[in-house]
């Protein structure tokens, strides 16, 4: 488990070193997660630790959303003035994206379904 | 005797209050409710843990005069875990290299168009009706997975705890409308309705999918990442060119 657990923090070390040193726009542990599928394709195979921790990571994930969220209470004056703008923006833009990724996914789907099947 | 005993629990409380343990603590049971009213409600999206939680902590936090600063000496060990938690999304990912290898070509259309449409569309709706440059920059990455978004929102100049809860509000609001817009539209693939769910609504679109469909599910958690990666690339040149 030990193991499991540094190899989690080393992924996400060598991001945060990446993305400090090289200056990219990705955030840290997002370099860390593409490093970390890169390794596990190069094994080609999950241990059962990694696989365990990682397992209750993302099973407890919305927990670890709270302590953030919580900072509601700091930007209560930025709700009140800006409701209207960023709730509308929101919904609009909520809508859209479901809308227009759906039919992306779907429509290139059955094209590449018809190239195989001619 | 009654006043000492009192002053004994005030005393008490001054200690406890400033201390990490007690808020750690408060974190864990304030989630702890949330997640027994989500099942109680049938798992319905729009009872929603963390919803819940926060609006117990900040009550509680209000009601006691302390601030989120205190608080967050406590909470930080839990806000910490996001970050191991990011990296573990390579753990489904890998998973589904299979399917992700066969798709890749909706997926990579998909993820791109809607990648661009989340951050564009609600960039420009909340600038046109008069959100301040900050506020339209925390808003920018709202799709992605909350530890993405708040790391996006940093490096663009947004406010991190402020795009954290734009980001929940769009992912209680997506889990709730993903069905009777997909329906509307007429997306009957279930790999196309999971990944819309995930690239919308980042883990709470990935929850909701997973209880309609496995397959759903597993598409929405690959969106969750690929859209993680493709919009910490994206919405920085996006924000460089339309900021000024």
């Amino acid at each position: 488990m030990i193991g499991a657990i540094f190899t989690l923090l080393a992924c996400q070390l060598a991001g945060e070193i990446v993305s400090q040193v090289l200056h990219v726009p990705v955030p840290g542990p997002v370099l860390g997660m593409v490093l970390l599928v890169s390794l596990l394709v190069w094994r080609g195979r999950l241990g059962r630790d990694l696989e365990a921790a990682c397992g209750f990571l993302l099973q407890h994930l919305s927990l670890f959303f709270v302590p953030a969220a919580v900072g509601v209470m700091v930007h209560g004056g930025r709700i009140a003035r800006e409701w209207w703008p960023l709730g509308a923006a929101i919904v609009v833009s909520t809508a859209l994206t479901l809308g227009v990724t759906g039919v992306v996914f779907q429509t290139v789907a059955r094209w590449v379904a018809r190239d195989i099947q001619t | 005797m009654t006043l000492g005993g009192h002053s004994a629990l005030a005393g008490l409380w001054v200690y406890l209050h400033a201390q990490p343990l007690f808020w750690l603590s408060a974190t864990l049971a304030a989630y702890g409710c949330g997640a027994a009213l989500h099942e109680r409600a049938g798992r319905s999206p729009a009872v929603n843990a963390v919803a819940v939680a926060v609006g117990l902590l900040v009550a509680l936090l209000l009601g006691t005069g302390t601030s989120y600063a205190t608080y967050f000496e406590g909470a930080q060990f839990v806000h910490f875990l996001l970050g191991p938690a990011t990296v573990a999304l390579a753990v489904p990912m890998f998973r589904h290299r299979h399917v992700v290898a066969r798709a890749w070509l909706p997926l990579l259309a998909a993820v791109l168009a809607g990648c661009v449409t989340a951050a564009a569309s609600a960039m420009a709706v909340a600038w046109a009706l008069g959100a301040d440059w900050q506020s339209v920059l925390s808003l920018a990455p709202k799709s992605v997975t909350t530890p993405i978004a708040m790391g996006i929102s940093e490096r663009i100049g947004g406010v991190p705890s402020f795009t954290a809860v734009l980001v929940m509000v769009t992912g209680i609001l997506g889990a709730i409308i993903a069905r009777p817009v997909l329906d509307a539209l007429g997306v009957r693939d279930w790999r196309a309705r999971g990944f819309a769910a995930g690239l919308a609504a980042h883990g709470l679109g990935t929850a909701r999918a997973f209880q309609v469909d496995q397959l759903a599910g597993t598409f929405a958690g690959i969106a969750v990442g690929l859209n993680g990666i493709a919009t910490s690339v994206l919405v920085p040149l996006l924000v460089e060119v339309v900021g000024r």
